[in-house]
Formats: C-alpha cells, sequence, structure tokens
C-alpha cells in the first residue's frame, strides 16, 4: 500500500519535472524578417522592435500562446528612402497603425519538433487568419522557434494608390521569423 | 590620299556604345533625383541593364581592340598631341570599364541584386552593407562626372579634328558612305 501510493506520488511529479515553459523572449537573439520582391528580384528587409508574450511548453503544445506586436514604424526595407516611403499612407500608415498584431489560436504539433499555429494577423485594421509552420528546438534554458510564412500584402492593404498593381512590387511578401525564449 | 578606317566592327561598337552610354548618363542623372514611385524602381532596373549590356558590349570591344589595331594617328599630329589622345582612350576605357563595376557592386552591397532583364541573376560580389553602399554610390556618381568631362574633351578633340585640323580623324571613325577625299 505504502509503495503504491508512492508510485502516484511519483508519477504526479513526472508531468512536474517535464513542464518547461519558454516564456521569456530574447529581443537580442529574435528576428522579424521579411522577403518582397521587386520587378522579380528578391530583396530583405527586416522590423527591428517588436514585443511578445509567450508560453510554450514542449510537453504541452496545443496549449501553448503567443502574440507578437510588430512596431511597423521600426522597418529596414534596405534603403532610408524606402523606409519612408513604407510608413506612410499608400504603405503601413503607421501615424494611424503603429504596430501589427499577430494572436495565436490553435496549436497543432505535427510529430517531430513541428508545429503549426493558427493565428490572427492585423495590420492597418484588417485581420486576417494565418496559418503559420514553425520548428522549435531547445537549447537547454532557451528555445528557439523558426517559420516563414507568406502574406499578400493586398489582404491589408499595403500599398496603395500607385503601387497597387503587383507588376514593381509583388502581392506575396514572405515573413520569416527566428525567436529565442527562456524558460525563465 | 586613301583614309584608313576603323573596322567596321569597331565603328559598329563606337557608335553603338555611344548612344548606350549618353542613354545611360542622361537615365542615371535623372532617375537619382526622382521621389520613390514604381516609375523610379522601373528606370533602376532598365538602368541597371542597359549598364550591364554596356559592360558586356565593352568586353568585346577590348577583345576586338587587342585583336585589332586602329589606324595610326597622322603624322601631321604633334608628338604630345598623339600622346594626349592615346591617354585619353586609355581614361575613356578605364571609366567604361569602372563605371559599370561600380554599379554593380554599389547594387550588391545595397542589397538589391541586379537580374538581367528580370530573369539572370547576376551574382552579388559584396555583402549588403550600407556604409559600403552609399560610399560605392559616391563613386560610381564621381567615376560618372569624371566621365562627362572627359567625354567633352573627346568630343570636342573630335570636332577639332574635323572643322579645324580638316584631318581625317572623324571620317575614319565614321560609316564607309561618309566622303572619302
Ligand atoms: C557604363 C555604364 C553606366 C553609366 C554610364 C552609368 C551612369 C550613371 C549615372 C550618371 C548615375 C547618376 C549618379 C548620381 O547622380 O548618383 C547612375 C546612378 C546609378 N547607377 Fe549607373 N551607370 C552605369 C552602369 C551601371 C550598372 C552596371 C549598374 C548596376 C548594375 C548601375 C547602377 C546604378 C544605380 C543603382 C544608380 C543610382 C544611385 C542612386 O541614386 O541611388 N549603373 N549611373
Amino acid at each position: 500500500m505504502k509503495r503504491l501510493a508512492f508510485a502516484l506520488a511519483f508519477a504526479a511529479l513526472i508531468p512536474a519535472v517535464h513542464a518547461v515553459e519558454y516564456i521569456q523572449v530574447q529581443p537580442d537573439k529574435s528576428t522579424i524578417n521579411f522577403v518582397y520582391k521587386q520587378m522579380g528580384v528578391a530583396v530583405d528587409g527586416k522590423f527591428k522592435k517588436f514585443s511578445s508574450q509567450l508560453n510554450f511548453d514542449p510537453a504541452k503544445p496545443t496549449a501553448a500562446k503567443a502574440s507578437f506586436d510588430v512596431e511597423l514604424g521600426s522597418v529596414d526595407t534596405g534603403a532610408p528612402e524606402g523606409d519612408q516611403e513604407v510608413a506612410g499612407k499608400p504603405w503601413f500608415n503607421t501615424k494611424a497603425f503603429p504596430t501589427a498584431r499577430f494572436v495565436s489560436g490553435a496549436v497543432k504539433a505535427l510529430g517531430g519538433n513541428k508545429y503549426e499555429v493558427a493565428g490572427q494577423l492585423s495590420i492597418k485594421g484588417k485581420t486576417q487568419d494565418v496559418i503559420v509552420p514553425a520548428t522549435f528546438t531547445a537549447q537547454g534554458n532557451t528555445g528557439v522557434f523558426d517559420g516563414n510564412f507568406t502574406i499578400r500584402r493586398a489582404d491589408f492593404s499595403i500599398g496603395e494608390g500607385s503601387w497597387a498593381k503587383f507588376d514593381i512590387v509583388a502581392n506575396d511578401v514572405q515573413i520569416k521569423f527566428r525567436i529565442t525564449a527562456s524558460t525563465k | 590620299m586613301e583614309v584608313k578606317h576603323y573596322t567596321a566592327t569597331a565603328k559598329a561598337l563606337h557608335w553603338l556604345m555611344a548612344i548606350l552610354l549618353f542613354g545611360l548618363l542622361a537615365l542615371g542623372f535623372y532617375m537619382h533625383d526622382l521621389p520613390l514611385s514604381p516609375d523610379k524602381l522601373k528606370l533602376y532596373s532598365w538602368h541597371k541593364w542597359a549598364g550591364v549590356t554596356a559592360f558586356l558590349l565593352l568586353g568585346f570591344r577590348l577583345l576586338w581592340r587587342f585583336t585589332h589595331r586602329p589606324p595610326a594617328l597622322p603624322d601631321s599630329m604633334p608628338k604630345i598631341m598623339q600622346f594626349a589622345a592615346h591617354a585619353g582612350h586609355l581614361a575613356l576605357y578605364g571609366l567604361m570599364l569602372a563605371i559599370p563595376l561600380s554599379g554593380w557592386l554599389m547594387s550588391s552591397a545595397k542589397g538589391f541584386q541586379t537580374v538581367y532583364f528580370g530573369v539572370l541573376p547576376i551574382p552579388d560580389l559584396l555583402e549588403k552593407n550600407k556604409e559600403l553602399g552609399d560610399l560605392l554610390q559616391t563613386v560610381h556618381m564621381s567615376l560618372n562626372l569624371l566621365f562627362v568631362a572627359v567625354l567633352a574633351g573627346h568630343i570636342g578633340a573630335a570636332l577639332k579634328h574635323h572643322f579645324i585640323d580638316k584631318d581625317d580623324i572623324l571620317i575614319r571613325m565614321a560609316p564607309r558612305h561618309a566622303k572619302e577625299k
């Protein structure tokens, strides 16, 4: 009897031991980059500032939650002239819509270290459902999420007026992220 | 006296590149000051494609030049002027080489790869580096200003030969049907 109680107590302990939760995003080791095509030529850019909230326990991936607020004014398009342009009204209109927001919904474990996060992305007052594939690699106290997904800028009215056609700047924009988070 | 002409190929390359380079200079200075717009980006791409074309033509032209001696300068020209003519031509070749090269390097450093006519990616020679990109832009522009100055001398000299010295220097680079004396 005593032995059973001991076993039960031990079993109860196991999840507790395994519950490593990655919650603290490390901004200096995290990046949100994007790739767009300009007359067929791939050009990289990045967002320098974003804040995030994260709860991820590899033992309970479906309970994971994440949200990101990206400061659109921190965009780096590769040219100062470009940075100024995309902050303006036809593009992000950062005065009226300073941040883009991603909020996770259902998380699916696809096996191995692969996951799929359904979520909602809001930019410039428009919200779209997105599916974000990601891999997770634990390295001791920190873990790294890597992934990319593609959005269409027209879905968010990014690039209006003379930019609305896709002959110069393509509709598809690939978002690539690497998020490093620690357990505390 | 019979005029010793340049080869037909040398003439074709000379005049084809003359048109192309004037177009590139005009387009370059014009597009640089435009506010950002889809048209500006389009002009930048065209400029790069035309610049790569000029670079390729120059390669062919240099090959031709090394295998075909141009007609000698007339003895009526003083030695110092002959030297100046050779130095001027050398400078033109140097600039025709250095200008597209600096444009290519600038585009690499700025992170805007050149894709020839939108289909043939030209390898980036440099890593993306903002400071270097800005520096190379200044280099590209300065070389172009120098090019304009040397071209002015080149054209001025050609006209002087034709109208003042009244020799065959311009005729021998002109198409064959131009009147031969
Ligand atoms: C013989 C060939 C070329 C000529 C005569 C030429 C001429 C010029 C001139 C006059 C400018 C304006 C300079 C200024 O005001 O800043 C310019 C700018 C420029 N050129 Fe070229 N170019 C040549 C080749 C190239 C090539 C091969 C490339 C790239 C592959 C290139 C890329 C550029 C770029 C990106 C600019 C704009 C700089 C800026 O405003 O940001 N050029 N070029």
